[in-house]
């Protein structure tokens, strides 16, 4: 079988993307774990994170259990995905978008308490873009619902 | 349709054609980034997190979004020149580099600006902003590549193989948010269910995309313009339009 020089130059350009796009998905693979850019709190008590060196954890601030200390900058809160927990200490500035409930990021190391010692945190943006009004109707809604749900005759 | 692209494919038909191109999609770049501007800095309502500052999305994701487009228009017209050897390919794919540059710069320092106040941090590692510094470099290594060669269409061959062997990185790019826990956000407009950005909000952005694509095709063509008559300086069209012009100024 002959092949036209267009041909080939076809078989040739479809073969380049083809191979990289392979080579690329097996060496992604591969790498997958180190891709992550953070552990979930189930994945730390499973022990998947590392032990001895640095690592991120991320996942939302369970509501009520932000603590500042009043003489300086320390503070300590709980970080959940909401199956399991880490407890995280940290010293210094927050990011504009910490708040309980925000989902965040913390860089830092397990001390021997199993109480996560942040030496950074980040907080993670949501996808969500609305105008405040919108967000108050769509926390009522949620609300009213969730009352509705629980089975109170009423207030 | 077949004899269009044909025509298209001939330099002297494409110098012609792509002035107009070129006027007009300045002219509706022009209405759509003022509309999308206005829209986007003074009627859209703030955010109920961020405030004010979400507004940078209205530069941020459109560059995003062109960065990648930019790329694809540049490898598919670097395939099309390796395969048909098409001059107005050629042309093209190296007059899109450097405005894919542009785009991919200006998504990057934009979401850096807007990092730091709402993330923490400038900077950091994850899958989506690596994967979008390393379309940079691809951009900026094409651009080296396809210069270094004295030979303008060999030059434009070998720029080609590296822009098909880059167009891995685009679907990296798109999906990295939702293949790896990263810090950047999941996508907000391009997913299959609906949108999770409020309608106020989504109107200037894609009023700001429209404009930003127009931006693209008219400084394009005018790249391109400049482009192919220095391929084809010594074509015989190329010394007439120089004629005449010379001839005009005399009278």
């Amino acid at each position: 079988m002959t092949l036209t020089l267009r041909k080939k130059r076809i078989l040739m350009v479809s073969g380049i993307v083809l191979g990289i796009g392979i080579a690329a998905t097996l060496i992604l693979t591969a790498f997958e774990k180190n891709l992550l850019y953070f552990y979930s709190p189930t994945q730390v008590r499973d022990g998947e994170a590392p032990q001895s060196r640095a690592f991120r954890v991320g996942g939302l601030v369970v509501d009520g259990s932000v603590q500042r200390d009043p003489e300086s900058l320390r503070v300590s809160f709980d970080l959940t995905d909401t199956a399991n927990t880490v407890s995280v200490q940290y010293d210094g500035i927050l990011p504009d978008l910490f708040r309980e409930g925000q989902g965040i990021v913390a860089n830092g190391k397990l001390d021997d308490n199993g109480v996560f010692q942040a030496a950074q945190v980040l907080a993670k943006h949501d996808e969500n873009y609305m105008p405040p009004e919108v967000a108050d109707a769509l926390n009522s809604a949620n609300a009213a619902e969730m009352f509705k749900n629980s089975g109170h005759a009423g207030p | 349709m077949y004899k269009w692209i044909h025509q298209f494919g001939s330099p002297k038909y494409f110098y012609d054609v792509s002035f107009r191109v070129s006027f007009w999609c300045g002219v509706v770049c022009v209405i759509f980034l003022l509309a999308g501007l206005y829209g986007g800095l003074v009627l859209a309502p703030a955010d109920y997190q961020q405030g004010d500052s979400f507004r940078i999305i209205y530069i941020h994701v459109p560059s995003a979004w062109m960065s990648m487009f930019v790329y694809m228009v540049m490898a598919v017209s670097g395939g099309i020149s390796l395969i048909w050897r098409i001059k107005v390919n050629e042309v093209i794919a190296r007059s899109a580099a450097p405005l894919g540059a542009s785009f991919t710069f200006l998504a990057l320092a934009t979401g850096s600006l807007w990092g730091k106040p709402m993330w923490g941090a400038w900077w950091v590692w994850d899958a989506r902003l690596t994967s979008e510094l390393i379309l940079l470099f691809l951009y900026l290594g094409y651009m080296a590549l396809v210069s270094a060669f004295e030979d303008r269409r060999t030059g434009a061959r070998a720029g080609a193989i590296l822009a098909l062997v880059g167009v891995v990185n685009i679907p990296i790019i798109h999906y990295s948010v939702e293949w790896w826990n990263t810090l950047h956000q999941g996508p907000t407009v391009t997913k299959f269910s609906s949108p999770s950005i409020h309608t106020s909000m989504l109107i200037p952005l894609l009023l700001m995309w429209i404009g930003f694509m127009c931006y693209f095709f008219s400084v394009l063509m005018i790249r391109a313009r400049a482009e192919i008559l220095e391929y084809e300086a010594n074509a015989s069209w190329v010394r007439d339009l120089v004629n005449q012009s010379a001839k005009r100024r005399s009278i």
